[in-house]
């Protein structure tokens, strides 16, 4: 029964104009970003190596696809949760306030089952969302580009990384990238199950995503405490893939903390969906 | 009528403080349309979405096909069909893959064919791969039924499936209702707060009011009751009422209103009522009758 109730929500995802909207987005936000460094992307460039200038000389293809698609995933990543709340924060509430949640509900299959099939299908959903960015980002970066080694500006200092030691970078990155925007997708959801009209669980989503990214920045003591645990302080830690050495304690710390949100969202939904009344 | 396929037994549940049901208590048997008959807000559709493990009553015990809800949901679900309120499906599919969607997780999947087969039956015929975004009430409806069919349920369950239909489409579920009954033997249960709808299709009823099972039994006992309310309208209310306490010691006065009599006597007695009082010099320019569970209804209703 699972499965066919998932098969039932990616039918119904993929017929739904609204879910096509954020591939488009991407799209188009990728396609300006690419149009623009290849207008003008050395003054982009020079902006950042000018000020090491007096200590390092920069040989070869700087501006190449590697460093495109970092480029694309810094600008991107932080808008893409809105594109996955979109449809995700709508896959309760917006059978609920059409109707349709009771019809599902009179068909021998348990809530569970149901709340289940639809965080697959959720997960799905990101993960197209996720590849299409990569290929957007990685794939047309490098075809326009070409290929060259990865210069990263961190905290620590710039890290210049070889060409061939580049691709494991990024699937490790968008791998944590997902785990991120799946977080944001199992809360849209958790709230959707709260709610009887769409807007509600998206904007309450990224409510959420900007108060803790307000958190997670200010620099105030009371907030030590409780930044590492919150789930946007790790939604950056794709970018950990792309220093040397790798700080794998720092990102297995993210993983389990994401994991961690995953598991409560799901937990929360579940039981708040088999305690519900169908009024609708 | 051994065969209790529902079986509801002090059923409540309140939303916060307002109790939508109280103890509410009524069996449907094999074979029957069962009418749910109450005004608008009396709670039938909360004990419909209880009995769907839609909504989780506060108290009581419901049982179909013999098993308790609560422990056999997925068994009693497999084997019953509804429609709740008005069938609401996704506008932005075709009417066949909302069929394929709901079919899926029957219990009972449909193959193409017998969806195909379903649509024609309900007369959807040539709409099946229109949005059902376009589609008007009645096809709506329709297609609800045909939702409702598809995996051949023992038991249908339909809340309120007449409203907003045109007359003809009123007539048309109608008809399929009494051919769910009579050709398939199908057991169904019908709400709805309009009496004369219960009375032609219906043939056990319990009417609901204010969260409470007033009455339960036969249609044909409760509406065909020997028992009618008569307004006499004559030019002599004082005169009509002696010759009527007279001639019909068990006609019961229960009101008069200038010339105006209210009684209550035996269907068979209205015609002598109207011929004695001719006959002993009283004028009678009106006589209506209405029967006692119509007008209890519609008290019900105006209260």
């Amino acid at each position: 029964m699972f499965l066919k109730s998932t098969y039932n929500e990616f039918v119904k995802i993929a017929a739904k104009p609204r879910s096509y909207l954020g591939l488009l987005v991407i799209t188009i936000l990728v396609g300006v970003i690419l149009f623009a460094l290849k207008v003008d992307g050395m003054s982009f460039i020079s902006f950042v190596t000018s000020s090491f200038e007096q200590t390092l000389t920069f040989e070869g293809n700087i501006l190449n696809g590697n460093l495109i698609a970092f480029i694309v995933l810094q600008m991107l990543i932080i808008h893409i949760p809105l594109l996955v709340a979109l449809v995700t924060g709508d896959l309760i509430s917006g059978e609920a306030a059409t109707g349709t949640i009771r019809m599902l509900l009179t068909k021998p299959i348990s809530r569970t089952n149901l709340l289940l099939s639809k965080f697959m299908a959720g997960a799905v959903y990101t993960m197209c969302i996720i590849i299409w960015l990569g290929i957007m980002a990685v794939v047309v970066g490098k075809l326009l580009f070409g290929s060259g080694d990865l210069l990263v500006l961190n905290s620590d200092g710039l890290v210049i990384l070889q060409q061939d030691d580049v691709n494991w970078r990024y699937l490790g990155g968008f791998a944590v990238a997902f785990l991120a925007l799946l977080t944001v997708s199992l809360l849209s959801i958790c709230l959707s199950v709260f709610s009887e009209n769409s807007i509600g669980p998206i904007v309450t989503t990224m409510a959420i995503i900007i108060l803790f990214t307000i958190i997670g920045t200010l620099d105030v003591k009371i907030f030590d405490n409780v930044r590492p645990f919150l789930f946007t302080t790790h939604m950056i830690s794709w970018r950990s893939f792309f220093e040397d050495p790798l700080p794998m304690k720092e990102i297995w710390k993210s993983i389990i903390v994401l994991l961690v949100h995953n598991v409560a969202f799901i937990s929360i939904a579940i039981y708040a969906f088999n305690k519900k009344d169908i009024t609708s | 009528m051994s065969d209790k396929i529902i079986e509801v037994k002090n059923l409540s549940k309140s939303f916060g403080d307002f109790e939508a049901v109280k103890d509410v208590s009524f069996t449907v048997y094999k074979g029957d349309v069962f009418g749910f008959l109450g005004p608008n807000g009396a709670g039938k559709s909360t004990t419909i979405r209880c009995m769907l493990s839609l909504i989780k009553a506060d108290r009581g015990t419901i049982n179909i096909f013999g098993q308790s809800l609560h422990e056999h949901r997925h068994d009693i679900l497999a084997r019953t069909g509804s429609i709740i309120e008005k069938p609401d499906f996704y506008k932005y599919l075709s009417a066949l893959t909302n069929l394929e969607i709901f079919s899926r997780i029957s219990g009972k999947p449909s193959t193409k064919k017998e969806i195909y087969a379903m649509l024609d039956f309900v007369g959807l015929s040539g709409r099946e791969k229109d949005k059902v975004g376009g589609f008007s009430h009645g096809m709506k409806q329709r297609l609800g039924i045909a939702q409702t069919l598809l995996h051949n349920p023992d038991l249908i369950i339909l809340d309120e499936p007449t409203t907003g239909l045109d007359p003809q489409g009123i007539i048309d579920i109608r008809n399929l209702i009494l051919q769910l009954r009579s050709e398939k033997n199908k057991t169904v249960l019908l709400s709805s707060h309009n009496l004369s709808e219960i009375e032609i299709i219906s043939n056990r009823m319990v009417i609901i009011n204010k969260g409470r099972s007033i009455v339960e039994g036969s249609v044909s006992e409760l509406l065909n009751s020997e028992e009618l309310i008569v307004t006499l309208e004559v030019d002599n209310a004082i005169s009509a009422q002696n010759i009527t306490t007279k001639h019909f010691p068990k006609a019961q006065i229960a009101s008069t209103e200038g010339q105006v009599l209210h009684l209550t006597i035996s269907k068979t007695d209205v015609a002598n009522l109207n011929k004695t009082l001719i006959e002993n010099g009283v004028s009678v320019s009106s006589i209506e009758s209405k029967r006692k569970l119509e007008d209890y209804f519609i008290k019900i209703i105006n209260n």
